[in-house]
């Protein structure tokens, strides 16, 4: 999210976003404009208030007169731009991303603590994954549950680095990290320690409100118990940049 | 020339099986196996999840009766927390239970086993099932479908839904029970508890029809296992263990349910995917006994509700001394429970105190091991786990209703196959008693695999060679 600008300053766009014009301030982006006109468009790893990530590529969009995707999460509008957020092709490439969310970990959505209340889950709805089409990695990963307050479960965790962003951004602890390559690639606390036993981590819990599915969780909760709570994100943004 | 027979699979019963029978020479029934075909492997798999998850992930073990691992495995989860749950939790738990054996008894006697007895072990097998009973005697098979419906509409009051619902947690349940939750389920009670109650008359008539297949539907000697009260009474959710002889001693009496590795062992035998528990004292394949409908109701000193309390002493009556011992009686009890079940459910939601908010009791693990047993509708189910410092499950044992009677309906098989299995002439209707007997008991063999499709029964003859010499099949 930009700082608040000085209104004078700023130039005033307008573009084309599915056949209808709209005014837009130069330095936001296509996400942003999407979002204020009430355009819907998925997205995993962008949140209102945190830096963007550009990791997810759920918000991909097609521009006329350009053969690749933009993601609209890190593309400032231009004027005169022409932007297609709801496409045939959008639609099965959005499809076939988060069917691969779902290969390459173990999200088990009958039995998690966030049943009914994940951005993921309801992703796969959105965009009608009804069945996935690639063979699924089945590979066994850790739970740290050794927080006193948290569990972390990397089976249902998709990099989106919401909690990496919202620890370093927002509660300026930076406790969270992302360690390792490809497939081996996951969230860690401190140096690769248990979270349970990390030095910076002060247990403010916001990176489990931010985190779109049930890898980040209270103790506590049994299946469909997890409810989360993002509202607190915007206007802490918007009081620590004005600090 | 000796010759197998194999009935795979067995119609009419939760899940996946194969019966064989080995005939000898002279078409004499050898030997009779009851074979689970599929394997699941929850104890291997839930090692590594959090302890909480377990009540969710352990109730896909069935869809039939998932209250009943939810049951157990959060009472198994109480223990590790080490709490006493709120009386009003305990009460609502208890109501779910209930509302879980009216649907499962309901399920089994009117979907599963009305067939057999109302039209004839060997009607036409095309509609020996529900739909021939809905066109030969369409009340019955809509108070079937009816008390079927209360039991799982008061289960999605309650849990939210009527499968695998996630109302009951460590500690207690979710949320506390509404004045209009508790009257929407007090006014279904009492149509439920007609239908019942007309059942149970309409198949006191039948009883006398059926003397041959009581005599020869698994009546041999084995103990009874189930909970009983504190008063040595009917109990679904607790209490202590019991086990009574075939005589009608109590050999065990108010063991702890923590206690239960003390009396339970586990044999396996290359030939089924189920386990075979046994009595431990006596050893294996001695220690045989039975659990379910037809043992809680031999185990118990009365049932403490009005009607089912006058149904248990006909009960008793069917045989002149001792518990009773033929499995085509679980039919019988399984109708006495639900009355039982109906009129237990109504005290519980009339008690003054089923509206209290506190519902749940909040802990930390503070065990490393918890057990939790409750009685599921074919019997006592026994969770139990083992956990880590961080709540991370690190060994987990199942023993299902449906396994400890293993020993029992193999025996059972065996003296159906040798009273009505001819060899030599073989009959539709000799091959669905042997079925039937299996059916008795009810079996929940969805805690062990996932039925799909139609069912087709196939009867393959075979010769000491494996050669196929006749072939009877169906579906």
């Amino acid at each position: 999210m930009p700082p608040p600008a000085n209104p004078a300053s700023v130039r005033v766009v307008t573009l084309n976003i599915d056949g209808k014009d709209y005014s837009a301030r130069a330095d936001e982006t296509i996400i942003e404009v999407c979002r204020e006109n009430k355009i819907p468009i998925p997205s995993l790893c962008y949140l209102d208030g945190l830096s963007i990530w550009s990791g997810c590529r759920l918000c991909l969009v097609e521009m006329a007169g350009q053969s690749r995707l933009f993601a609209a999460c890190s593309t400032q509008v231009a004027e005169g731009m022409t932007v297609s957020t709801n496409t045939e092709r959008l639609q099965r490439y959005r499809r076939t991303i988060v069917e691969l969310l779902f290969a390459e970990r173990s999200h088990v959505c009958s039995v998690c603590v966030s049943n009914g209340h994940c951005e993921l889950q309801f992703m796969a709805q959105k965009c009608g994954v009804d069945h996935v089409r690639v063979p699924y990695r089945q590979a066994r990963n850790q739970v740290d549950s050794s927080h006193e307050a948290f569990r972390l479960d990397h089976n249902r965790c998709i990099l989106c680095t919401r909690c990496v962003r919202v620890c370093d951004e927002i509660e300026g602890a930076h406790t969270w990290d992302v360690m390792g390559r490809g497939s081996d690639c996951h969230v860690i606390t401190d140096l690769a320690r248990p979270w349970g036993e990390s030095d910076t981590c002060t247990g403010c819990g916001k990176c489990v409100q931010v985190c779109p599915t049930g890898a980040l969780v209270k103790q506590g909760t049994s299946a469909g118990e997890m409810v989360k709570d993002k509202h607190f994100l915007p206007i802490l943004a918007r009081r620590r940049h004005a600090q | 020339m000796s010759r197998t027979v194999t009935i795979e699979p067995v119609t009419r019963i939760e899940g996946h099986a194969r019966i064989t029978l080995q005939l000898g020479d002279q078409g004499e029934v050898q030997d009779a196996r009851f074979h689970l075909t599929q394997f699941r492997g929850f104890e291997k798999f839930c090692e590594g999840r959090p302890y909480r998850e377990m009540p969710a992930l352990t109730a896909r073990t069935c869809g039939i009766c998932p209250v009943s691992h939810v049951l157990a495995s959060n009472k198994a989860c109480d223990y590790l927390l080490s709490v006493t749950i709120p009386p009003t939790a305990e009460k609502l738990r208890r109501i779910i239970n209930l509302a879980q054996i009216t649907q499962s008894h309901a399920l089994s006697f009117f979907h599963l086993s009305s067939p057999d007895l109302l039209l004839g072990w060997d009607s036409d097998p095309a509609t020996r099932n529900i739909f021939g009973v809905m066109r030969q005697d369409p009340a019955l098979a809509r108070d079937g479908i009816r008390l079927r419906q209360i039991g799982q509409t008061i289960i999605e009051t309650l849990g939210g839904k009527k499968i695998h619902p996630t109302w009951v947690v460590p500690g207690g349940v979710s949320e506390a029970l509404t004045p209009e939750k508790r009257e929407a389920m007090l006014k279904m009670l009492p149509e439920g508890l007609e239908i019942a109650k007309r059942t149970y008359a309409f198949f006191k008539t039948l009883v006398p029809k059926f003397k041959d297949e009581a005599t020869n539907f698994g009546t041999q000697d084995t103990m009874f296992l189930s909970l009983v009260s504190p008063e040595g009474n009917l109990e679904h959710y607790d209490g202590f263990l019991r086990i009574k002889d075939a005589q009608g001693h109590i050999v065990e009496d108010m063991v702890p349910t923590w206690e239960y590795e003390r009396l339970v062992g586990e044999a396996v035998e290359d030939f089924s995917y189920m386990k075979f528990p046994y009595y431990k004292p006596i050893g294996y394949p001695q220690g045989i006994y039975r659990v379910g409908p037809l043992a809680r109701l031999n185990n118990a000193n009365s049932c403490g509700t009005p009607y089912a309390d006058v149904a248990l002493a006909e009960f008793h009556m069917l045989q002149e001394s001792g518990p009773i011992a033929s499995s085509f009686h679980y039919h019988y009890a399984r109708l006495v429970e639900i009355i039982y079940a109906l009129e237990m459910m109504e005290r519980l939601l009339k008690d003054p105190d089923i509206l209290d908010t506190r519902v749940r009791a909040r802990a930390r693990s503070n065990r490393d091991e918890g057990i939790g047993v409750s009685e599921a509708p074919r019997g006592t189910l026994m969770h139990h786990y083992k956990i880590d410092d961080d709540g991370l499950v690190t060994w987990v044992n199942l023993i299902i209703a449906t396994g400890h009677n293993n020993l029992a309906m193999n025996a059972a098989i065996r003296q159906v196959a040798d009273a009505y299995v001819d060899g030599n002439n073989l009959q539709e209707g000799m091959l669905n008693r042997v079925e039937a007997v299996i059916r008795c008991y009810d079996p929940c063999l969805s805690c062990a695999s996932h039925a799909f499709g139609e069912m087709p029964l196939l009867i393959e003859l075979k010769d000491a060679k494996g050669r196929v010499v006749d072939r009877l099949s169906r579906g």
